[in-house]
């Protein structure tokens, strides 16, 4: 059905245009030599000069991988497959090893022996950290990857994924690990409780 | 670039040249996905990316332009364009792959797209990230910027892998005979699976085998 929409009044003022014009370029010009003369606490600038200054990544910020360590500094990760089975790029490369004779943790645990991530490839889902069964692989570091002029570049090995700190700078994560011997330990299989 | 034997005015004259460059770069983007999003957030006044670079105007003529911009992934359709427009950029020209996609083809695993546009055209910086901050496309920009100043250009054409099976594979016509196959089962033929294995048995060391002339008959019906 029909209706009326009425026309709001206007001023003459407003009518003539040319001093509503002249107030609103008032307002920009004000803005603009504040900006540029003005003292620092005045300025509204909401441009980030980006390399002189940045501000943080979002808490969940998903950046570079990393891969936590133990207490005695050996990778947490147990070689599992399910990193690299989960993820959609197929950027994760894993060849496990068995640990030597002699340790508490041969024929129990694997490690990688060979652990590489193409970052390039990566397209940063997450789904590697959800996948992983012992918080081993995460990507709290806070950063993005860097950019470079060579793929080879981005091939990140277990070393340099191993060197890289969580955003809290510690290489370890809250989550306590159980480890062979530990009196908090399950056991190695059904047979042997401690 | 001048060498030990350029003579002082030479090498300023480079030098400013490459800083007059570096500071003026005039934009392509080639925007085909996603990224193109967050290129735009990369302009617009949170980060004001390109501005602060003296790149800020974007030229939509391959002819006027000397950065091309890959945002997005390139398919193998596209694939002609896009190399074709980086021939008609004049010199000196540059290339930023724009995330994943443009770098490497990211997880499309598949025969439709590029996997990484240095399969086409050389690229001089890859940034990653699916899509990438703009502060890593910023750190890829400044680093165009000290490649274009030290004048060390290491134009990089990655070369198509070749798989050694898959030539393998490709020579002994199995590609042909796995299509024939499906439409052999499809036609309801009496087993003719087992024929054409034998033909490709027999004619393993030879070249590619010929479809035989029974078997092109059902193509046609």
């Amino acid at each position: 059905m029909a209706y009326l929409i009425k026309k709001p009044a206007r001023t003459l003022s407003e009518q003539v245009y040319a001093v509503e014009a002249a107030k609103g370029l008032g307002i920009t010009f004000r803005r603009l030599f504040t900006n540029v003369f003005g003292k620092a606490e005045d300025k509204k600038i909401a441009t980030i000069q980006y390399p002189d200054e940045s501000r943080d990544y979002p808490e969940r910020f998903r950046g570079v991988h990393r891969l936590t360590h133990r207490v005695d500094g050996s990778p947490r990760c147990v070689a599992c497959l399910c990193c690299s089975t989960a993820c959609p790029a197929q950027c994760i490369h894993i060849e496990p090893a068995e640990y030597g004779e002699g340790d508490p943790r041969h024929g129990y645990e694997r490690f990688p022996r060979l652990f590489v991530i193409d970052e390039l490839r990566c397209i940063f889902c997450g789904f590697c950290v959800e996948a992983c069964p012992c918080d081993a692989i995460r990507m709290d570091t806070g950063t993005h990857v860097p950019a470079s002029w060579s793929r080879e570049h981005f091939i990140f090995d277990k070393e340099t994924l191993m060197s890289i700190p969580g955003r809290d700078g510690t290489y370890v994560t809250d989550n306590p690990r159980h480890e062979p011997g530990d009196p908090t330990h399950p056991g190695i299989d059904r047979d042997h409780h401690h | 670039m001048g060498g030990a034997d350029a003579g002082f005015v030479t090498t300023k004259i480079e030098d400013l040249l490459a800083w007059a460059r570096k500071w003026s770069l005039f934009q392509y983007p080639f925007v085909t996905a996603c990224c193109g999003m967050e290129f735009m957030s990369l302009n617009g006044p949170r980060y004001d990316g390109l501005a602060r670079f003296g790149a800020e105007a974007p030229r939509f003529s391959p002819r006027q332009s000397d950065l091309l911009w890959v945002v997005g992934t390139v398919t193998q359709r596209q694939a002609p364009a896009l190399r074709r427009i980086y021939e008609q950029m004049a010199d000196p020209k540059y290339v930023i792959a724009f995330g994943t996609c443009a770098a490497t083809g990211g997880f499309y695993d598949n025969y439709t797209t590029v996997p990484g546009i240095d399969k086409i055209i050389p690229t001089d910086v890859y940034v990653p990230g699916c899509p990438p901050r703009p502060e890593a496309v910023l750190d890829g920009l400044m680093l165009l910027q000290q490649k274009i100043q030290s004048g060390t250009r290491h134009p990089l054409v990655v070369p198509p892998k070749e798989v050694p099976e898959m030539v393998q594979l490709r020579k002994k016509g199995t590609s042909v005979y796995y299509g024939q196959k499906k439409l052999e089962a499809a036609l309801g033929e009496t087993n003719p699976v087992a024929a054409l294995n034998a033909a490709f048995v027999e004619d393993r060391t030879g070249e590619a085998t010929a479809i035989p002339a029974h078997l092109k008959d059902h193509r046609k019906g």
